[in-house]
């Protein structure tokens, strides 16, 4: 009985906390970027700030019915969490509505739900249990597999769905299963792939093979331990299909949308003309975006005195691009602040991971970290321009009912894991 | 180590994310100024320009609405184009080409499709105009002279260019600035302060309302109406007498120094430079090099003074105390210096006293009066630089900086001055010139008006100017505190008495006016101009300096007409003629005005670019214009009297 009321007060209110200084600020600037008029109706259904603030509202119940529930639920029924996500992911394919391109939603009554939300919160409890188990090694190549193959099954109903950015939040996990010691080698390949990748696209497949050629020569040599002639022969023959096959892939597979995305990203198009069209067409978002982020300078222009923000210059300002609404009107004290919040945020995470005592609970929260951290790199990175324009939401501050309570569960069922922490033995 | 990767992963992103806020937002420029925000559609509320009037309130220059017809290309639904071209007075074809140009600068946005409509053309054009759907009109404010007098005076407003906006960022794309006289000098009173209005757009160019609830909007203010100090039948007059002749004409009331008339010749009619011709206009204007109607020679017109000069001369001499009044100097038809001889038209062994020398204008006398000054120190250095202060002290060799919007510094020398051409010896008799007005000395008209004004208030002057009122304001006190030359009052009796002489008994004796006594003095300034790299003579300059009455005095003039012959032949005569009509009313010497609107110089101002040989000072016969041309000049003075 003693232990029954303590209990609530061993959540982690630091995490807490900073939870919901990103939610409010969050909606603070969603108000910004959807208010049309001069007068403000707080509780307006009909704009994206009055559904939010009620989406924020149905959050709480969330949040006290997630940590109400015991702790051992969530790893009891893990499987049957990410099954029942799954079947949410594929019955899209049947009753799916199709908004923007993407089929990602259903439609009910008047409202929208997005499994996709879900489906990282239900993916992660799936991966912690898989790795935690006690008959799992990680370290063997047949349990490396059968890891990819929980990630991979939602990552790919998503890529169906045509939400690429959704999927490339999957890589995150990568993180964790590098931490719970998948072998080195993983990480080796995971950067000669990007690195091929970028040398590729950006000075062709020929010189990037001969580069890599050239690599694997010098470092044979060097080697004192040399391998059989074999090995440094075969890599190379690697590297060289995988030049040719990136090129091939950006050429015939990619979209165009998606093409420009990334030419204008390594700079590729060099027609000058050319790139101004392309600028115009598909990176006039990322354009206002920046601009809107720079006219805010140091101290922002104030709370609701954005006028980029108020003429709507920026498309989707409140959803995906909600950040460039805090570089306009808060400045770059008001930008920083995010940024450390979001950064404090995750090394908590991080952190009170590290700490947990059972396998599970620290496989779990690493993935809250990784899943977070990559949502907040690719986001703001997207709006300030640094990496090609990959559409998913900023945690916690962007519009949306799916996305915030997806966050939330993510976030939540972790601090109840965490404050469990001490029944672990 | 592996705990790492994240860790260190997520340390890096938030570091590099606040490096690329630092250079977004503080690093490159941006300001959150609300002029430069492209979000923010600025209207502006344009007051109307203050009216001009003349000293006694007749209204010179008001405001006339003139109509742009702008178009929208976007929002152009098909129309009847033939009708819509023959309603504008264009053809089809400059119908299609600035609708393809306005379409070009942007669809969305207002373009002028044709700019200022007659008010007739407006008139048949409103009652149609809801059937060009994308097309309106628009009324702008424009200027309208109520006379055709005073052009160089009253100036002209004009689109302000880059180089304008650049320098003040109160002007916009297709505002109207002051380009010269008054409108220019008092651009700020006149032309009020606009008003602004922000509005909010959104990405489509669209407006969505008033920014901040027009927090920060202004409401326009009026610009204030001005009185000058031109007379405007004065003025009317001294042009009509300077038709045909080149020059300038400049009166000031000596007790105010108020401006009541500047001539120019040749000069223009003021609505030349208003409305859909003025660019044309204002090219003819500006190209012609030879009369320059634009070039405003009573103030901007460099010359050597000449004999008016001398009571300068007089009056520094009597300061310094290098000659009494009754000391006589004799002339022997000339000045000899070294070896030199510096003509004087006086009978050999003419004994003159100051009076006489001014009344006689004799060379001689000033010669010796001015090498005198120079000799009084040491050395003719320090003299010159004495002589050159005091002359100074009128007003002349500097800017008067008065309210015109333009002007020349002349010259007055110094020591310095001659440093280049005379580094170590310098004497007296090196700048003799300068005794009778010529040589370095030179002024503009204006000065040698202010300096008459100054003898007639026997010491001191008021910087010449031309505003006299502007409601609410008080005048700018360096035109109402007198400014006192360095010559003691009592100097100035005799000199003044010696101007009396010379319309008495001198060289103006022919241009007596009955019933006022009028102090002048004649001048006749050899002309040598440079033509083909050669210096070539040409026909005097005849210019006339006065005042009148001369015990209280009301009006001190200062005429220059270019290749004049001789100072009272033509300036002589204006200057009377002006006096007598600013102090009469009326003209009682009709045989002056008619010898001055019967006679032109335009012949002789063709002789250099006529490419013959020709002769100069007199030599040729006068030009006489035919009958008829008189007669309309003097309806056209007739006409003023009423």
């Amino acid at each position: 009985m003693f232990r029954q009321t303590d209990r609530h007060f061993k959540f982690d209110w630091v995490t807490i906390i900073l939870f919901l200084i990103l939610v409010v600020f969050g909606w603070m600037n969603i108000l910004s970027a959807s208010h049309t008029g001069t007068t403000i109706n707080y509780l307006d259904i009909s704009q994206p700030y009055g559904k939010q603030l009620m989406f924020i509202g149905l959050t709480l119940l969330l949040i006290i019915f997630i940590l109400s529930i015991d702790a051992k639920f969530y790893e009891r029924f893990s499987s049957l969490i990410f099954i029942v996500s799954m079947l949410s992911l594929v019955g899209l394919f049947l009753f799916g509505k199709n908004v923007n391109g993407a089929t990602s939603w259903y439609g009910i009554g008047g409202m929208t739900i997005q499994p996709s939300e879900f489906a990282k919160a239900a993916t992660a409890l799936a991966a912690a249990k898989y790795i935690s188990d006690l008959n799992t090694d990680i370290r063997t190549f047949k349990d490396q597999i059968r890891t990819f193959i929980i990630i991979i099954i939602p990552a790919f109903l998503i890529l169906l769905q045509n939400d690429a950015g959704s999927t490339l939040v999957y890589a995150s996990f990568f993180f964790v299963l590098y931490r719970e010691g998948l072998p080195k080698i993983y990480l080796t390949l995971a950067l000669a792939l990007v690195a091929i990748s970028i040398l590729a696209l950006k000075f062709g497949p020929i010189i990037t093979s001969v580069f890599a050629i050239l690599f694997i020569v010098t470092n044979y040599f060097i080697q004192k331990k040399k391998p059989v002639v074999l090995q440094p022969i075969l890599t190379a023959l690697a590297c060289i299909v995988i030049a040719f096959g990136i090129k091939f892939f950006y050429q015939n597979i990619l979209q165009p949308h998606q093409q420009d995305r990334i030419s204008l990203w390594l700079r590729l198009e060099k027609d000058p003309q050319k790139v101004a069209e392309m600028r115009r067409d598909i990176l006039y978002n990322l354009y206002e975006s920046e601009k809107a982020i720079s006219s805010g300078g140091f101290s922002g222009r104030g709370f609701l005195e954005g006028t980029r923000t108020t003429g709507k210059f920026v498309p989707e300002q409140h959803t995906d691009y909600i950040f460039s609404t805090v570089g306009e009107e808060w400045g770059f004290l008001g930008s920083m602040f995010v940024v450390i919040i979001f950064v404090l945020l995750m090394l908590r995470v991080l952190k009170l991971a590290e700490l947990q005592k059972s396998q599970f609970s620290r496989v779990y929260g690493y993935s809250v970290a990784s899943i977070l951290f990559f949502h907040f790199m690719i986001n703001i990175g997207m709006v300030m321009g640094l990496i090609p324009t990959i559409g998913i939401p900023l945690p916690f501050f962007s519009y949306g009912g799916s996305g915030l309570w997806g966050f939330t569960i993510l976030l939540f069922i972790f601090i109840k894991l965490d404050s469990n922490r001490i029944n672990e033995w | 180590m592996r705990q790492l990767l994240l860790f260190i992963s997520i340390i890096f992103v938030g570091i590099l994310f606040i490096a690329r806020l630092f250079f977004l937002q503080v690093y490159q420029d941006n300001s959150n100024n609300l002029y430069e925000d492209n979000a923010i559609r600025k209207v502006f509320d344009y007051p109307k320009r203050g009216f001009v009037y003349d000293r006694n309130g007749k209204l010179l220059v008001s405001n006339q609405p003139s109509y742009d017809v702008m178009v929208i290309p976007r929002e152009v639904k098909a129309l009847d184009t033939l009708e819509f071209c023959s309603l504008l007075k264009i053809d089809k074809e400059q119908f299609i080409k600035t609708y393809n140009k306005a379409y070009k600068y942007s669809p969305r946005l207002p373009y002028v499709f044709l700019p200022q409509l007659s008010k007739e053309d407006y008139a048949v054009l409103q009652e149609k105009m809801r059937k060009f759907e994308g097309f309106y009109i628009q009324k702008r404010s424009l200027r309208n002279y109520e006379t055709t007098i005073g052009a160089n005076v009253l100036g002209d407003i004009g689109e302000v260019n880059q180089r304008i906006m650049n320098k003040n960022p109160y002007y916009k794309m297709g505002d109207l600035i002051g380009m010269q006289g008054i409108e220019a000098s008092y651009e700020k009173t006149l032309r009020g302060v606009k008003g602004i209005k922000f509005i909010q757009k959104d990405r489509f160019n669209r407006n969505i309302g008033p920014y901040k609830k027009g927090k920060f909007d202004t409401l326009p203010e009026s610009g204030k109406d001005i009185k000058t100090t031109i007379d405007a039948t004065l003025q009317a007059y001294g042009e009509i007498l300077m038709t045909n002749k080149r020059g300038g004409i400049i009166a000031i009331e000596p007790s105010t120094g108020e401006i009541l008339s500047m001539v120019a010749a040749p000069t223009y009619n003021p609505n030349l430079l208003v409305g859909r011709e003025r660019s044309k206009n204002f090219n003819k204007l500006i190209r012609d090099s030879i009369a320059k109607p634009l070039f405003n020679r009573s103030i901007q017109g460099v010359y050597e003074p000449g004999s008016p000069f001398k009571l300068m001369n007089a009056l520094v001499a009597l300061q310094e105390g290098v000659i009494s009044t009754d000391e006589k100097v004799t002339c022997y038809a000339g000045y000899k210096y070294g070896n030199r001889f510096m003509k004087c038209h006086c009978r050999s062994g003419t004994r003159n006293d100051m009076v006489h020398g001014i009344q006689e204008s004799c060379n001689a006398y000033f010669a010796t009066v001015y090498r005198r000054i120079l000799d009084k120190p040491e050395n003719a250095s320090l003299g010159i630089n004495i002589w050159s202060d005091h002359v100074k002290s009128f007003g002349l060799g500097n800017f008067l900086n008065n309210d015109l919007y333009v002007g020349q510094k002349g010259r007055i020398p110094n020591r310095d001055y001659y440093k280049g051409i005379y580094p170590k010896t310098f004497y007296s008799t090196y700048t003799i010139s300068n005794a009778i007005g010529q040589g370095e000395v030179a002024t503009t008209p204006i000065q040698l008006a202010n300096m008459i004004a100054a003898i007639a208030n026997r010491g001191y002057y008021f910087t010449p100017h031309i505003i006299k009122e502007i409601k609410d304001e008080t005048l700018d006190p360096n035109f109402t505190i007198p400014k006192y030359t360095t010559i003691d009052k009592q100097h100035f009796e005799p000199v003044i008495e010696g101007m009396l002489s010379v319309y008495k008994h001198g060289t103006a004796s022919h241009l007596q006016v009955p019933g006022i006594d009028i102090c002048g003095k004649t001048g006749t300034v050899e002309n040598f101009v440079k033509m083909d790299s050669t210096r070539v003579q040409l026909t005097d300059h005849s210019i006339f300096v006065a005042f009148a009455p001369k015990n209280d005095p009301k009006i001190a003039i200062a005429v220059f007409v270019e290749n004049g012959y001789w100072g009272g032949r033509f300036a002589g005569r204006i200057a009377s003629l002006m006096i007598e009509k600013y102090i009469k009313g009326e003209v009682t010497r009709t045989d002056l005005e008619n010898w001055i609107l019967s006679h032109s110089l335009e012949d002789e101002y063709a002789k250099p670019y006529s490419g013959e040989p020709f002769k100069i000072n007199g030599e040729t016969k006068l030009q006489v214009i035919p009958i008829e041309e008189a007669n309309k000049l003097r309806t056209k003075l007739n006409k003023l009297e009423i």
